[in-house]
């Protein structure tokens, strides 16, 4: 093999030895065929052995693994506890958003019809998933702490327009650890 | 029955029926070893590998089958568009030809087999040489820088390693006096100091070893799977191969390894004799143990560098089998006189 080197000195040094990459021997111990198939021999047993272990697969659709409480997932307007929607129809969300993936259009409440405790309400809310990325800070930005984000992650759909999420969609009641957790940081 | 047999058109009948049924018999292994490939490779790495499809998944091949063969299949610009097409159906005719020879014990004195030849395994050699061809011819016709180099490779590979398959095997045949894989599998039986199996890798231990290794090397499977080797050659000879010719490849890969396996089984361990495990099982148990072998190995080593290769092949194998076979001549002499 030595040989060999001496012929083709026109070669990169990386590409020259058939030793290249090899790790070092320790001191003391000189290389042999036994210790090369002892070496491959470790080798069989590690994967063989591997065989015998736990798997590390989580099994999705039917196992998931566990996420962050403050996961940001879907969005969702949430209610008072007397049925009014939270959302004052302030636009600071769509305003917060940084790829402008919320529409609010404003409505006055009047005497007669009443959706909101404030003045206006959010006659339209729509949030294009497509477009969000999920950073919450139209969570961050909301005054009243109407819209969340929740925990699903699981948004696939057939067709754009499925994407286009309304004020119906989105006034779907929370799933309750989350507005048990929400409850809890409101101020009294 | 053997009347049957004798008779010139019943003979080809036998035949004709008997090659269907082997067709179908191999392409469903196949289809099983390459769920088995993918679930022990799996279970190497600490996953279930399929599992989805049918129970255990065993009905992935056919949900893979299927894709495969509706996928679109893309002939690139400027390729030989002849030489293209033919090389797939070089490389699945050569795998499933050797078939015709290989016989299977189905039960104590049935056997199986379509051609019952005195060359028998120097005709698998022959047909399997022809492997090379396919990938050559694929590389070369694919018009594309990797294709070719793939293909390249897998002449230099397959001709530096068919010389030690075909060596390692040559103490077998001195000691048996026969290439008829029947004979051999007989003599497991009538060698001994019983009249019960023992298998002949007792007397070809070495043989045995170079046959494994090349026998890994001739069927371009990891760590030998330079051809290949999707890290540097994309995808060696199959690079613009899609659809159903990329499954014809592939298809004629797992035959090889169950033809290699098969034979290894045949050669070395008594073929379907295993004391009272009755005959198809205990095949089929040998064959299987030999199919993991290859995918523990796959599984754990890296794949070999080329000039490595190449000085395994020349430095190593081939001289080691060259010697085995002239001790095995030696000895051969002085026990018989």
């Amino acid at each position: 093999m030595d040989e060999n080197e001496e012929k083709f000195p026109e070669h990169p040094a990386a590409l020259r030895g058939p030793t290249e990459g090899v790790p070092a021997q320790p001191k003391g111990k000189t290389p042999s065929v036994a210790s090369d198939i002892a070496a491959l021999a470790a080798g069989l047993k590690t994967t063989l052995t591997e065989n015998f272990r736990p798997m590390v697969t989580t099994m999705y659709p039917e196992d998931k693994t566990p996420r962050s409480e403050r996961y940001r997932g879907r969005h969702y307007l949430r209610r008072y506890d007397n049925g009014l929607e939270r959302c004052i129809g302030c636009e600071l969300c769509a305003a917060a958003c940084p790829v402008g993936c919320i529409l609010v259009i404003a409505a006055e409440n009047t005497d007669s019809k009443r959706v909101s405790p404030g003045e206006r309400y959010a006659k339209t809310y729509e949030i294009n998933m497509l477009r969000c990325i999920f950073c919450g800070y139209c969570e961050d930005a909301c005054p009243v702490q109407a819209i969340v984000l929740g925990p699903e992650y699981e948004l696939s759909d057939t067709s754009r327009e499925k994407f286009i999420y309304t004020k119906e969609k989105l006034l779907e009641p929370l799933p309750p650890d989350v507005a048990a957790r929400l409850q809890a940081k409101e101020p009294k | 029955m053997t009347q049957f047999y004798n008779d010139p058109v019943g003979h080809w009948v036998v035949v004709v029926v008997a090659a269907a049924v082997l067709l179908f018999v191999v392409l469903t292994a196949t289809a099983y070893t390459v769920w088995f490939e993918r679930v022990a490779l799996g279970h190497i790495q600490r996953r279930p590998g399929p599992n989805r499809v049918g129970p255990l998944g065993l009905m992935q091949l056919a949900a893979d089958g299927v894709k495969l063969a509706l996928k679109e299949s893309i002939v690139p610009a400027d390729t030989d568009k002849v030489i293209y097409v033919a090389a797939p159906m070089i490389a699945v005719g050569a795998a499933f030809l050797a078939w015709a020879v290989i016989p299977i014990g189905l039960w104590y004195n049935v056997q199986y087999w379509i051609a019952d030849v005195n060359i028998g395994i120097l005709l698998i050699f022959a047909v399997s040489a022809m492997n090379v061809y396919a990938l050559v011819l694929g590389g070369y016709a694919s018009n594309n820088k990797y294709s070719m180099l793939g293909g390249l490779r897998s002449a230099a590979q397959l001709i530096s390693y068919e010389m030690a398959l075909g060596l390692s095997l040559v103490p077998t045949f001195m000691i048996v006096g026969s290439l008829r894989l029947r004979d051999i599998v007989q003599y497991t039986v009538d060698w001994g100091w019983y009249h019960g199996p023992i298998p002949l890798i007792i007397l070809t231990p070495i043989g045995f070893v170079i046959y494994l290794m090349a026998a890994v090397a001739e069927t371009n499977r990891a760590p030998f799977d330079l051809p290949e080797a999707e890290q540097e050659l994309i995808g060696g000879f199959l690079t613009e191969y899609s659809g159903l010719k990329f499954t014809m490849f592939y298809l004629a890969e797992y035959v090889n390894m169950i033809t290699v396996s098969a034979l290894a089984a045949l050669l070395f361990f008594g073929g379907w004799y295993l004391w009272i495990v009755p005959p198809v099982l205990a095949f089929f148990l040998k064959v299987v143990l030999f199919l993991f072998l290859y995918i523990w190995i796959r599984g754990t080593f890296p794949r070999l560098r080329y000039d490595m290769l190449m000085r395994l092949g020349w430095k190593v194998l081939l001289p080691l089998a060259m010697a085995n076979v002239i001790v095995t001549g030696i000895v051969l002499v002085a026990v018989q006189g």
